[in-house]
């Protein structure tokens, strides 16, 4: 009785409040936009019956889907996300791993200071790191100063409300989630691995690319999916970075609702939005469960 | 074979330069006199003290304090209980879509939970305010304590938990009195983390807070979009402090208590 | 007085303390306990044995009550505790990993299974007080499990689960994590405390010595089936199979062909080899296929052809294991079997005759040799 409480309030909660309201989604994306509030029409009503379902899935059609097609916009915002996660996520890996491998090679007393260093900003304010590169990357901002001073420009660039400041601020705040899993691969290598290679022969550097890297593999695995799966749905950074062309998927799903008010259209991006993740998200879980495995 | 190279000392510098930098420049601007926050004008204290003056801030940061330990809370229980079901619970109907709806929040875009539960609390007719965001925090925020408390229910020794049923504990007096202090320190963990999701999270926020309730992200938010402004520093600052004592603080604690734990069993070894 | 011997297993009168009725246990589709019975009578240190794996680890945890048994029943003093949950029954356990709980102290951790029956606080006083003094643990009661040592530890786990005064305490492997040397100083003292409180012990282990050393009765196990129960000496004198005598210390399998011959069998076991015979009350049937099993310990060497032996074979040394007190000859006969012979170093540098190579005669007596069947 008690085991059957305690399964239920978990589970019931997460049904109430993850499962319903996705299905919810789905069925708006599923409906025809109306100009009521809530604007959009149900087209499920239960309360007719089986008639109700009959006519819900006679009702049902992929307008909105087909909408999302016909307007560039969405497929180019789409097309944009996916390569601004990807190009950001391959940026963080060569930030991140050298870091990662340098905490590796540390003193063991120096170790819990770097990690403490590297965990610091994950519990600091999303939004606050983020906006501490307005100031930095605007046209007036420091960054402009310091290249003025130093006279590498004659003129101020202009990085804020453009792509660039989107890729940094991305590789800013995703960096902990990138040497986090690196390091702890790192940490577990047994360094007489590197003795062995290089006894056998490798020199320094070959000993890197053909043992470190290899069994630091899972890491890289692991840290590129924390750093892609979050960057391709990001909103705060384009919003605040980005300029008015730059298009990201959370950002284009935010105006839809917001300021369009075009909840059906809105439903739908965020379907193709996580149909789009699945396929990340799925190779992330088999990543972990074969290093789970691996560890017993 | 560890060795420290010049290149592991320059990456590390560098890559700690990246990541200190922009907030340490935040903190020096939080200080300047001038309300330009890109020209340097001098010492002040000035914006610190504006900021207390701000109602508008003040009462979104109350707001805020009292959804993130209300979340946080009500999350640690269910996430706890979560853990406890998928580690210890064994086979129920419905397993597989339980742990699928414990992990899926943790991956999906904020905007998607945020539109999901907006669309779930219309349709039920819910007001949206204090209520709503706590419901939506607690929500995602329970699959992450569930992941932190269950990675250390994995490690935990069952036998310790049968050795309480054998000696006449009841399964929950078992877990009451044997299996929750023990993984403590991981559901307080578990709790620190929900509560900083909470205080963190702008676009969840965003979606299920009415006009009634802003929260300080919300509040930030709409102030940085205009630009940047001496004020939101100080606030920084202030969060910055407060997170960086925080975190300093539990780790040494930890610590110590490690260190204290190491030296008490090599002492009982040597008698 | 005339000390009785402690063998209720041999009195038809005597009740029981534990019975297992035809007990079968599956984990899915592998069978761990196979229809098996078995009793178990109050005050004796039965030992369950056998190799990991070979269900005796799941015969204790259904006796605790952590594994439903699939089929047939256990009963304890005559009463099924299929039902009863594992914190209702009168039996405790020792855990293997002591399982001592890490955030209370010593004295706490014994006082657990008190306080759980809502004693009077002085009785909890006095019992934790009364265990800690049988278990010599007075001085370290307000520490906590990690600042003692590993023998301290075990004291404490036996200590807790006697805390109760359990019809049947259950001790899973519970010298495994000791060195040797301090569990063979351990073994006295647990028989000691069985002795002190008459206690039914039951102990699994898988350490053939260990069960001997402690155990009034032994059980042998593999694949889910008891193979022998029996006590120590007979166990290791008269085993009844094989298995028995390959698993409980070092012997010598020879086979062969058995005839039925006065009050034994002849064994012819190969060509050109004389015919060995050995004494045994068993019948196995008038001829057949058969084995002898013989303790190297009861094999003689000699270099010289002895007189009057009924089993006398002649080989050459192959190998010589020098062990300190004792001494093993693998020796090689004609016909290919190797015979190990032991002979115990009671002079110094003694038998410094026979080297490698050496011819020598190999003897032992007509009852030294177990025939089993096939």
């Amino acid at each position: 009785m008690r085991r059957l409480v305690l399964i239920a309030v978990p589970y019931l909660w997460l049904l109430a409040l993850f499962l319903i309201p996705f299905l919810i989604v789905l069925k708006i994306s599923l409906s025809d936009t109306a100009l009521a509030i809530p604007p959009y029409t149900p087209t499920l009503d239960l309360g007719a019956g089986w008639a109700g379902v009959k006519a819900f899935f006679t009702g049902l059609d992929f307008e909105n889907f087909w909408f999302l097609t016909t307007d560039e916009l969405y497929w180019k915002a789409y097309l944009s996300s996916l390569q601004i996660a990807l190009l950001s996520t391959i940026m963080t890996l060569m930030v991140g791993y050298p870091i990662a491998y340098g905490m590796a090679q540390a003193r063991d007393e120096w170790r819990p200071t770097l990690m403490l260093l590297v965990i610091l900003p994950f519990w600091t304010s999303f939004l606050i790191r983020v906006y501490a590169w307005m100031g930095i990357l605007s046209r007036e901002g420091l960054l402009n100063q310091f290249l003025l001073w130093t006279g590498v420009t004659n003129e101020p660039l202009t990085i804020l409300n453009t792509d660039t400041a989107v890729y940094i601020g991305i590789v800013y705040t995703y960096l902990p989630f990138m040497v986090l899993p690196i390091y702890a691969a790192l940490e577990k290598l047994d360094e007489s691995l590197l003795e062995a290679a290089e006894d056998l022969g490798c020199s320094r550097a070959s000993a890197f690319w053909l043992v470190t890297v290899p069994l630091s593999k899972s890491g890289i695995i692991a840290g590129c999916f924390l750093v892609f799966i979050p960057a391709l749905g990001e909103f705060v950074i384009p919003s605040l970075l980005g300029g008015s062309q730059t298009l990201m998927i959370g950002k284009v799903l935010w105006e839809e609702f917001f300021n369009n008010r075009d909840w059906p259209v809105a439903s739908a991006v965020a379907v193709i939005l996580l149909l789009i993740l699945i396929i990340p998200i799925i190779l992330f879980q088999r990543n972990e469960q074969k290093q789970r495995e691996a560890e017993g | 074979m560890r060795r420290f190279t010049w290149f592991n000392a320059t990456s590390l510098t560098l890559g700690f330069a990246f990541l200190y930098i922009p907030m340490i420049i935040l903190i020096i601007y939080s200080f300047n006199a001038s309300k330009l926050v890109t020209v340097w004008a001098g010492f002040s204290t000035r914006w610190y003290g504006e900021l207390l003056q701000n109602e508008a801030f003040l009462s979104a940061a109350w707001v805020t304090i009292k959804v993130a330990v209300a979340s946080s809370t009500i999350a640690t229980v269910l996430g706890t209980m979560a853990a406890y079901i998928l580690i210890r619970g064994g086979r129920f109907w419905g397993r597989t879509l339980f742990s699928g709806m414990i992990y899926a929040p943790l991956v999906m875009p904020e905007v998607i939970t945020g539109l999901s539960l907006l669309l779930l609390f219309i349709g039920i007719g819910l007001d949206r305010g204090i209520l709503t965001i706590v419901l939506a925090h607690t929500t995602f925020s329970m699959c992450f304590v569930s992941v932190v408390v269950s990675s250390r229910l994995v490690n935990f020794d069952r036998s310790l938990e049968e050795a309480a049923l054998d000696l006449g504990c009841s399964p929950f007096e078992a877990f009451r009195l044997v299996t929750l202090p023990i993984i403590a320190p991981a559901v307080i963990s578990g709790w620190l983390l929900a509560f900083t999701l909470s205080l963190d999270d702008l676009v969840i926020a965003s979606f299920t807070a009415g006009p009634s309730a802003t929260t300080l992200p919300i509040k930030i938010f709409s102030s940085i979009r205009l630009g940047v402004s001496p004020e939101i520093n100080a606030l920084s600052t202030i969060l910055i402090v407060i997170v960086t004592i925080g975190v300093i603080t539990a780790s040494l604690v930890s610590k110590r208590a490690s260190l204290r734990m190491q030296a008490e069993e090599r002492a009982a070894v040597r008698n | 007085m005339a000390q009785t011997v402690f063998e209720p297993w041999e009195d038809p009168d005597q009740k029981p303390l534990i019975q297992f009725r035809n007990v079968t246990k599956r984990f899915g589709a592998f069978t761990a306990i196979d229809n098996l019975s078995l009793d178990i009578f109050e005050r004796e240190f039965f030992a369950l044995l056998g190799p990991s794996g070979c269900g005796k680890t799941t015969m204790m945890r259904m006796l605790a009550g952590f594994e439903a048994v699939s089929e047939g029943a256990i009963y304890l003093s005559g009463q099924d505790i299929g039902p009863v949950p594992p914190n209702k029954r009168a039996v405790n356990m020792m855990f293997q990993s002591y399982a001592l709980f890490p955030h209370l102290s010593i004295w706490d951790n014994i006082a657990f299974g008190l306080k759980r029956d809502r004693l009077p606080k002085n009785a909890i006083g006095d019992r934790v007080s009364e265990m800690l003094k049988l278990t010599r643990l007075e001085k370290f009661a307000h520490r906590k499990p990690h600042q003692i040592s590993g023998g301290q530890r075990q004291r404490v786990a036996l200590a807790r689960s006697l805390a109760k005064a359990p019809k049947l305490l259950l001790l899973d492997e519970p010298l495994g994590a000791l060195d040797k040397k301090l569990r063979q100083d351990t073994q006295f003292e647990l028989m000691d405390i069985q002795e002190k409180t008459g206690t039914t012990f039951v102990i699994v282990t898988h350490d053939q010595e260990e069960a001997m050393t402690v155990a009034s009765r032994v059980a042998v196990m593999d694949e889910g089936r008891l193979i022998q129960v029996d006590t120590p000496a007979r166990i290791y004198e008269t085993p009844t199979s094989v298995y028995v005598a390959d698993f409980i210390g070092d012997v010598n399998i020879i086979e062969g062909h058995g005839t039925k011959s006065g009050d034994g069998y002849d064994v012819t076991f190969a060509e050109g080899q004389p015919v060995l015979h050995a004494k045994t009350s068993r019948d196995l049937g008038s001829a057949g296929k058969c084995y002898l099993a013989i303790r190297p310990e009861k094999v003689s060497i000699s270099a010289e052809k002895p007189e009057g032996k009924t089993n006398l074979v002649k080989g050459a040394i192959l190998d010589i294991a020098y062990l300190g007190n004792l001494s093993t000859y693998h020796v090689k006969l004609a016909s290919g079997q190797i015979i190990k012979a032991q002979t115990a170093n009671t002079r110094r540098i003694a038998r410094r005759d026979l080297t490698w190579e050496d011819e020598v005669w190999l003897s032992w007596t007509e009852t030294a040799a177990v025939v089993l069947e096939s």
